[in-house]
């Protein structure tokens, strides 16, 4: 049994209602427990904390470092790499490169060393489930877990197709077991399987899937409403269609619309909110205002930004029609890949500049949702890292969150229409501490249904940050004083003490074995691999934990 | 859902292993039936002629654990001696790992970061130039089922797959019946590039005879009939191929739903390398204005795909990257294992599952054979035998079970066939990472006297 004490810091743990109270957190066997009855209990370790801010680990609930995608990036930009800063090998951690595709070692380390403690992958086609394990295996410290794309999948649409709801719900519980994934993902719901077989994409969520003979809407409601039935941790999680696109917050709407009745989560909603044209980059427009209205008004929605900030990253997707979209747009070199009856993929280099329009824009429009949403429980932070920017970006928008003045002074550097064509510089709201540890920590939990995630009361996992306050806000979030992971002080003072696993998190939800029959028919019709070969098997998880469906 | 399920003993001494993989080349087939006799393979249901020969022709030798300067050795001492030898060098290369396991391949990986040596795979003579072309244009690409499900035209460009890749016609490029392909074959379109009329031949409706180290040209000349740009008829003396043949081809590339040109070493490794691959890539890409193409290297080793996975994900580069300053450096050429070793570099090597001394220049072999260098070797190859520790391995695939990667990046698991008395190269590697940790960590602890804690 081991122990540790972390006394007199000030703690925000939102979840347990606690907003900058002084007190002490006992962590034993990695978990937080009661304080001990007797006064003079006393720990292995005790760190003091006097002075310091306190709070649960960091969760990122959307991300790309695991898998086929990210490690096609990797391979795809030494000219980035040779430039970043590197990881550099030490007594105890391995070496690695960074940039905004850091290898897994570095990844691992440089959440650690924000403070973060878990993260999700957001996109793992099915059939590369175990390439993003093995990848996982080699991303220390944090915990972590991957979202399944089944949005343009072939069984799903034609489950959906033929008024199948039975066999849908086996399918996607028996794909979830079979992946060792953490929730069901739509990237792009039917337009990317309309890219694979031919070209093109859907423009809105009633065009028909050629083919398939199915919508974005019937896929949106039938994988939200089996997830709900399934009883998973997380609601469907949704890249809408059109993203990037101007003009888009129409789709986005009535993608919102269609949810009604069912709990979802719009993922990087920042850049599915544009006004304007299509065809006509130039009229580029915000349209953030009716749109966080809708989700206010919504209690069934959560939303991650995927805020984009200033500066050189990558952009990487499973929606491949996107991938060929921003090779045109920015004549840059490009990824395509096409999995087989699940899945597409695209990779592009991509600099955000603050002298764009467009750039600015979208980094206003970031920021708007974040000033917009009332209730900050529904709202989780995320660059959808990379492809707005690194997670590594985390304190400075913190800081942008915190400060107007530091917002302001960004956009006077902006091109002047930004703020005609959104709301930013009319926006006074500033976060305080304890709203930065729910849209960090806090509402990721509770939105992934992680009970023993994002919260320091008696049974969570022992991840604590705590931060010497500082009045460069950036700067404090940066350099943690602490970080600490399952009871162990990983990080002192921007150093990694240990190095160690992390846990990977996954469901197992039921389903009627004698709907196999039908899926290993159609499987072994279609793939090219085995059918017993395709699901991951346990020994490629190192320390894992099933999180419990309802 | 566990590799177990899939072996049945069907009679005394006498094992049927489904499913089970093959990893002599980079097809990685899933679908074997291996008939287990004993420490014997006798039968291979599905497998291809090079299939046939490597599960039939693995038999255990009667070798010892590991030789120490050419002396029989037990693998603790040869794990001592390994450890000591790569902990002592300044300049250590790995090299090979394009026939082990991803977990092998990562635990190498390990071992070369703790000791800040270089690491380097089969790829950098093998696609490398490919591996150069994607870092520059990229690549549009896809997974072999979807080759079987869509493609209705399919160019093999500078390679001969009824050989070397012996099933992918039947399995993955031809042949099948796919979901938007119901005819097989009467619904794809099949050309073969090449500067001689190979085997594969037989199997496309068109023969493209380029001519030597002409490849560039041919691919240039086809990006600019995409385009819509007009050629000189002189195209035939330069390539070999007439203009009219060309826009008959491309008429046909662009007509198709989904097109997919398959390429071999035939393209990197001839006069142009990794600009040869740069075009055929580019002009893939170029085709999706029109329709919609992949393009996808023919890859020959087993799993050479995985390790360029994993050297990826570990280091954030594909091969040739340089560990010695503590932190990845990249720079094919320099820091590759032939280059290295022909430049005298290097002063130790770990080769893992491959045999350079056999294949690699005569400068490259003379420093090699000069260095002390450990080795992981099912057999007692030229490599293994210049080795300083050469230790006999059990055979991935057979013996062993763990993970490869297909030619189109897709993770297969492997069903091994029965046990070998020797040590898979994850264990023996596991074991030098281990002794290697311990002398560094012992080592590097600071002297609690000395820092006053």
């Amino acid at each position: 049994m081991s122990s540790l004490r972390i006394t007199g810091g000030t703690i925000y743990d939102p979840a347990n209602g606690i907003d900058g109270d002084v007190g002490d957190i006992w962590i034993v066997d990695g978990r937080i427990v009661e304080a001990p009855a007797e006064p003079d209990a006393s720990a292995d370790r005790t760190l003091d904390a006097t002075g310091l801010v306190v709070m649960p680990g960091g969760i990122d609930m959307h991300c790309h470092i695991a898998g086929p995608k990210v490690n096609t990036a990797r391979k795809m930009i030494p000219e980035e790499k040779r430039t970043a800063e590197p990881v550099r090998r030490t007594r105890l951690t391995r070496s690695g490169s960074g940039g905004s595709v850091p290898s897994t070692f570095a990844t691992g380390y440089l959440y650690a060393g924000l403070g973060y403690t878990t993260a999700f992958d957001a996109a793992v086609p099915p059939l590369a489930a175990r390439h993003a394990h093995e990848e996982l295996e080699d991303t220390p410290i944090i915990d972590k877990g991957f979202y399944v794309m089944m949005g343009n999948n072939h069984y799903v649409m034609k489950q959906l197709a033929a008024g199948e709801p039975g066999r849908l719900k086996a399918y996607i519980a028996w794909l979830l077991q079979s992946t060792k994934g953490y929730a069901a993902k739509l990237v792009n719901p039917g337009g990317v399987e309309v890219w694979k077989s031919g070209g093109g994409n859907v423009h809105g969520i009633d065009e028909t899937v050629d083919h398939f003979n199915v919508t974005p809407r019937q896929i949106i409601q039938g994988v939200a409403s089996t997830v709900q039935e399934l009883g998973l941790p997380h609601p469907v999680h949704i890249h809408c269609n059109n993203l990037g696109l101007p003009g888009n917050h129409a789709t986005t709407m009535d993608t919102m619309k269609s949810l009604e009745g069912y709990r979802g989560h719009l993922t990087h909603i920042q850049f599915h909110s544009y006004d304007g044209d299509p065809d006509d980059q130039s009229t580029f427009g915000s349209r953030v205002p009716e749109l966080s209205e809708y989700v206010n008004s919504h209690e069934n929605l959560t939303v991650d930004v995927g805020q984009v900030m200033f500066a050189n990253t990558t952009s990487m997707t499973g929606d491949g029609p996107l991938g060929y979209y921003l090779h045109q747009v920015t004549g840059r070199k490009w990824f395509s890949g096409d999995t087989e009856m699940e899945a597409g993929c695209g990779i592009v280099p991509i600099v955000y500049k603050q002298k764009s329009l467009v750039h600015a824009l979208q980094w206003a429009i970031g920021l708007e949702w974040y000033l917009m949403v009332d209730d900050p429980w529904r709202i989780a932070m995320s660059t959808d890292h990379p492809n707005g920017g690194s997670f590594q970006a985390y304190p400075e928008i913190i800081s942008l969150l915190m400060d107007r003045e530091r917002r302001l002074e960004v956009l006077a550097g902006a091109p002047a229409a930004v703020s005609d064509r959104c709301t930013l510089k009319d926006l006074d709201r500033e976060y305080s501490l304890n709203e930065i540890a729910i849209i960090t920590r806090a509402a990721p939990a509770r939105m992934l249904g992680l009970a023993h995630k994002g919260h320091l009361g008696p049974g969570a996992d022992g991840d604590v940050t705590l931060y010497s306050p500082d009045d460069d806000i950036q700067r404090m979030f940066e350099l943690p004083r602490y970080v600490v992971s399952r009871g162990e002080v990983i990080v002192d003072d921007a150093q990694i003490m240990r190095d160690t696993r992390g846990r990977t998190l996954y469901v197992e939800p039921e389903y009627d074995p004698d709907a196999v029959d039908d899926i290993q028919a159609w499987f072994e019709k279609t793939y090219s691999i085995q059918f017993r070969n395709y699901p991951v098997g346990d020994h490629y998880l190192q320390d894992p934990l099933v999180v419990p469906t309802s | 859902m566990s590799t177990t399920e899939a072996a049945t003993e069907t009679a005394p001494g006498l094992r049927v292993v489904q499913d089970a993989t093959c990893t002599f080349c980079g097809c990685v087939c899933d679908d074997m039936e291996l008939t287990v006799e004993g420490d014997r393979i006798t039968k291979a249901k599905n497998a291809c002629v090079l299939g046939k020969a490597w599960f039939f022709n693995h038999h255990v030798e009667d070798r010892p654990e590991a030789l120490i300067d050419g002396q029989p050795a037990g693998y603790e001492q040869a794990m001592d001696r390994a450890a000591e030898i790569l902990l002592s060098a300044r300049f250590p290369l790995t090299y090979g790992l394009s026939d082990t396991t991803t977990e092998a391949q990562r635990v190498a990986l390990a071992i070369t970061d703790w000791i800040g040596g270089i690491v380097d795979t089969t790829t950098s003579v093998c696609h490398g130039p490919s591996g150069i072309a994607f870092q520059g244009v990229g690549e549009v690409t896809c997974s072999l089922g979807e080759v079987k499900n869509r493609a209705d035209y399919v160019i093999f460009w500078g390679g001969n797959p009824a050989e070397s890749h012996p099933r992918h016609f039947t399995k993955y490029s031809l042949m099948p019946k796919g979901e938007f392909v119901p005819n097989g074959r009467k619904d794809r379109t099949a050309v073969l590039i090449d500067v001689r009329k190979t085997k594969s031949a037989k199997a496309a409706d068109h023969f493209l005879q380029v001519k030597p180290r002409r490849d560039f040209e041919l691919a240039w000349a086809l990006r600019a009939l995409a385009r819509g740009v007009e050629l000189d008829p002189s195209i035939e003396e330069t390539t070999g191929i007439s203009l009219e043949t060309l826009e008959e081809i491309m008429d046909g590339m662009k007509k198709a739903k989904f097109g997919v040109i398959l390429f071999g070493m035939g393209l990197t490794m001839t006069r142009g390398k990794h600009l040869n691959s740069e075009a055929v890539l580019a002009l893939a890409r170029d085709m999706n204005e029109h329709t919609r193409w992949s393009a996808k290297p023919m890859r020959g080793h087993g799993n050479v795909t995985g390790a360029d996975n994993v050297v990826s994900w570990s280091t954030g580069y594909p091969f040739g990257v340089h560990l010695g300053s503590g932190f990845p450096r990249f720079n094919p050429g320099e820091f590759t294992a032939s280059d290295v070793l022909a430049r005298g570099e290097a002063d130790a090597a770990l080769i893992i599952a491959s045999d350079p001394m056999s294949n690699f220049s005569q400068p490259a072999r003379d420093h090699l054979e000069g260095i002390p260098s450990v080795v992981l070797d099912p057999k007692l190859s030229d490599t293994a035998r210049t080795a300083s520790v050469a230790f006999t391995t059990s055979t991935y695939g057979i013996n062993t079970g763990g993970t490869v990667y297909r030619m189109d990046d897709v993770p297969i698991p492997l069903r091994p066939a029965f046990d070998s008395p020797y040590k898979s190269d994850l264990e023996i590697l596991r074991g030098i990472e281990s002794r290697i940790r311990q002398r560094q960590l012992a080592e590097s602890l600071p002297d609690p006297a000395a820092s006053g804690a």
